[in-house]
């Protein structure tokens, strides 16, 4: 066991876990930060999307141990009022059916438009391809992407 | 429109209103009663209901906001949304102030609350519009009292009346005085022209809680003094718990407890990382109880089957043995699918508190009721004992039917007493799969003078039959001398319903035959699926369920929507088209071969469903089925030695990804038709679409899923 000091969302945090504990445990069993969601646990499927310093960074993966000095942003900081302008687009376009992946695919999809601000539809296909959604809302996340980039 | 608004039920029987203490008006409605015909109640059982015996509400403030609780399971198929919207249409209510909220499950009353065969809106259509027109009759009723005119001198609109003199009231005014009044009967319904909610784009209700991250699933559910359990399985189907040493796994910090139950090992601990790397450091041996089995096996077995005489014939017209034997030719293919694993992006999980009093299930489950009563069963408890909380499900598809992960959940709290959620891993997800079966078709025609004579399908399945259920589809019926038989060989894998259970495999290998059938007599798909068509149109058979004019339909509608049969387009196309979930569904997908590999492009789907009751979400559900069922086709494959399931997490099972799906057209074919459902219908038909596109773009015939195995080059295999 360790003690750690996390900056989530602006706020600090202080855990007790064992150092190899993923972030995402640590996010939903200790700080109840549960929209980031577990999927996979080995980086496939991108249900469990975070932003380390505004990167997507899938956090099944990403050991407690070596997050002291990061900017760790979850879905519920990504934006003050819930209304980032990828969320936005997520509402305009009514993108979910089960909706459990979003939170994942909201967060890639912010920091791929941080990256490239005017992406192609190719590079949005491309960029989004890390994330599964299982209900298959492929075209309605492409074009919510899209509509975001526009809204940017 | 049909005219069977005012008949069947009376409601009455499931209606019954009361003022809140608060201020307010309280309508109760028994859902599931009203959702079924067959079970109407007498009248003079009126007085022996409370409150408790509806579980569906709608709750008028006195400020004029209304409140729906909507009763069934949602797992993104939408009806937590479409559902209200039926009650709010009849209530005549602005959408924005109607607040929905998600039912629970009623332990004594109702049987019918689950999710599953696409039929939450067709049986909802009727009794839930009932349910609001009533409401509003009440309210009107009680807002003609304190004027003093007739109720019929009334207007209402969005949550306010209007008399002759162009005085006001709202809903919330007049609600507690409506709430005294007797309940009217015989109330006429809207016309389809007359509707303002439904047929319009309404947003998914829980849309903003789940962009701003909020906890809706099971998986998010705990509450003080929780525990985590991780279960450790048998790693293959038919193998037993033979010795176990859990020293390791007590050891992990975090761990509280280790208990065995049946072949199964559940890990207890303070958090779901504890549990999952206990479970991991569980040393156990296993032996067999029954033999492993293999796909190898399987393959030899079905083959087996289909060149053998052992079948069960669920139909049989005219005389197919001579229709082959008299043919010019006949053409004759084999369609082969494996097992499909569900995969729900959110993991099996549930929620258990099992004590000596009461026993509270939470999580996300398809079918409560009966979930409930196998709890009850397995613990020999008392149904009363058990309350159960749906929460959202981050899918279903079929695989949250089986409530296995309740049980566990039960049978670990009740062992130790204390709350537990079982989690389980995606290897635990994947593996421990209720899977859709792997199954074999041999389909044969015989043709004689440029005419089909015979129709003759063959099929063999590992654990359950499709077309035990279908025998009487498309095509039966249009061909004189028609036979469907059944194999299948009883495995101890687990399988089970997967979205479109019945339909999704046969009709990959139907609609793929169709083409082959009809390039062998140099006709269009189209063509040959519209002459036979013709010889069941006006069919008297009450056996056959689908409307031959409604199949026409959809058909006519793609081919012009997508040019299909037109050269001059360019594309390679494919063509589909089927009726299941009592939905008519066509389909034409544009395939183009890019380094060797088929490219989905382009997808047109049309679809008659009667009136489309939320466009938004049907067109959700529409374009899901079809990328579902093009991932499944193309990639989709669970393979087994000895019993174990050989792909376990999405490493090394293929899942469908955005750059690999196609643009997607929903054309609907518009009508005033009670609506069906649609989470089902566009996945059967689209596997055969792709393939025949993929004939049509390559000169290959595709007949085994998956179909990216034809095109993966020799080094990569």
């Amino acid at each position: 066991m360790g003690k750690y000091t996390l900056n989530i969302n602006g706020k600090s945090h202080q855990v007790d876990a064992d150092e190899d504990t993923p972030l995402l445990w640590v996010l939903r069993d200790e700080l109840n930060y549960l929209g980031t969601k577990y999927g996979c646990g080995i980086g496939e499927c991108g249900a469990c999307t975070v932003h380390i310093n505004g990167k997507a960074t899938k956090s099944c993966t990403l050991l407690v141990s070596v997050l002291d000095d990061e900017e760790i942003t979850t879905i519920e900081g990504l934006s003050e009022n819930h209304n980032h302008p990828v969320q936005e687009a997520w509402k305009t376009v009514d993108v979910p059916q089960c909706g459990y992946c979003q939170s994942g695919q909201i967060m890639a999809a912010a920091s791929f438009l941080n990256e490239n601000p005017h992406p192609s539809k190719q590079e949005i296909r491309t960029a989004m391809s890390g994330n599964i959604c299982r209900c298959a809302a492929y075209n309605n996340i492409e074009k919510a992407v899209a509509v975001a980039a526009d809204n940017m | 429109m049909d005219n069977k608004d005012n008949i069947g039920f009376s409601r009455r029987s499931f209606i019954k209103t009361s003022a809140l203490v608060g201020g307010g008006m309280l309508i109760g409605f028994n859902f599931f009663t009203s959702c079924d015909t067959d079970t109407v109640l007498e009248v003079e059982d009126l007085s022996k209901l409370n409150y408790d015996d509806f579980n569906a509400f709608i709750k008028i403030s006195k400020s004029g906001k209304v409140t729906i609780f909507s009763p069934n399971p949602e797992i993104g198929q939408g009806v937590k949304t479409s559902m209200p919207m039926l009650i709010a249409e009849e209530l005549d209510i602005a959408w924005k102030d109607v607040n929905v909220v998600q039912g629970k499950w009623d332990s004594v009353n109702y049987k019918n609350q689950y999710a599953g065969g696409s039929e939450g809106i067709l049986k909802a259509w009727d009794p839930l519009r009932q349910t609001g027109a009533t409401a509003r009759q009440m309210l009107v009723n009680a807002a003609a009292i304190r004027w003093s005119v007739e109720p019929s001198s009334c207007t209402t609109k969005e949550g306010v009346i209007t008399n002759a003199k162009g005085e006001t009231l709202g809903y919330g005014d007049v609600a507690i005085e409506a709430a005294k009044l007797d309940v009217p009967e015989g109330l006429k319904l809207k016309e389809p022209e007359n509707f303002n909610i439904i047929g319009k784009d309404i947003s998914n209700v829980d849309i903003h809680n789940i962009i701003s991250g909020k906890p809706l699933y099971g998986l998010d559910y705990k509450e003080e003094g929780m525990v985590y359990a991780s279960v450790l399985r048998p790693p293959g189907f038919g193998q037993g718990l033979e010795k176990l040493d859990d020293t390791a796994a007590r050891a992990v910090t975090g761990v509280i407890d280790v208990i065995t139950f049946g072949n199964k090992v559940g890990v207890l601990a303070k958090n779901t990382w504890a549990a999952m790397k206990g479970k991991n450091a569980l040393i156990a041996e296993w032996i067999e109880l029954t033999p492993g089995e293999s796909t190898k096996q399987h393959n030899d077995l079905m083959f087996g089957f289909l060149k053998g005489e052992t079948f069960t014939t669920m139909r049989n017209d005219g005389d197919v043995d001579a229709a082959f034997k008299e043919a010019d030719h006949i053409v004759e293919q084999e369609y082969e699918s494996p097992f499909i694993p569900h995969n729900c992006m959110e993991p099996m999980n549930f929620f258990a508190h099992v004590t000596d009093e009461s026993i509270r299930l939470i999580g996300p489950i398809q079918t409560p009721e009966w979930t409930a009563s196998r709890v009850a069963g397995l613990l020999n408890r008392d149904m009363n004992d058990i309350t159960l909380e749906m929460t959202r499900m981050g899918g279903g598809f079929g695989r949250r039917l089986y409530g296995d992960f309740a049980l566990e959940a039960a049978e670990l709290s009740d062992k130790s007493q204390m709350p537990i959620k079982v989690v389980f891993s995606r290897e635990d997800d994947m593996t421990a799969g209720t899977y859709r079966p792997a199954v074999k078709y041999n389909m044969k025609v015989a043709i004689k003078d440029n005419k089909i004579t015979g129709y003759h399908v063959k099929e063999a399945a590992i654990s359950d039959n499709m077309y035990d259920l279908i025998p009487n589809f498309f095509p039966a019926g249009s061909i004189e001398n028609y036979r469907v038989d059944i194999a299948s060989y009883p495995s101890n894998i687990s399988t089970g319903a997967f979205r479109a259970p019945h339909t999704n495999s046969p009709a990959v290998a139907e609609h793929s035959f169709f083409d082959k059938v009809a390039a062998h007599l140099e006709i269009s798909p189209v063509k040959l699926k519209i002459d036979l068509l013709q010889k069941v149109k006006g069919n008297t058979d009450d056996r056959q369920l689908f409307s031959a004019e409604r199949l026409e339909g959809v058909i006519n509608l793609v081919t012009e929507k997508s040019g299909y049969g037109n050269a001059s387009n360019g594309a390679s196309q494919g063509f589909s088209s089927y009726f299941c979930h009592n939905t008519h569904v066509a389909q034409v997908a544009d395939v183009e071969m890019v380094d060797g590999m088929p490219v989905i492009t382009k997808v047109h789907c049309a679809v008659d469903c009667g009136i489309v009751v939320n466009p938004l979400g049907a067109i959700n559900q529409l374009k899901g089925a079809i990328i579902d069922g093009i991932g499944t086709a193309m990639y989709g494959n669970l393979s087994f030695e000895n019993g174990i399931p050989q792909s376990s997490n999405f490493n090394n099972y293929r899942m469908i990804r955005m750059n690999e799906t196609p643009d997607i057209e929903i054309h609907f074919v518009k009508n005033n038709i009670a609506p069906t459902g649609l989470g089902e219908p566009a996945l059967p038909p689209i596997g055969a679409a792709i393939a025949n596109a993929i004939y049509a773009a390559s000169g290959k015939r595709v007949t085994k899923i998956p179909f990216i195995d034809y095109f993966k080059k020799p080094n990569n295999a």
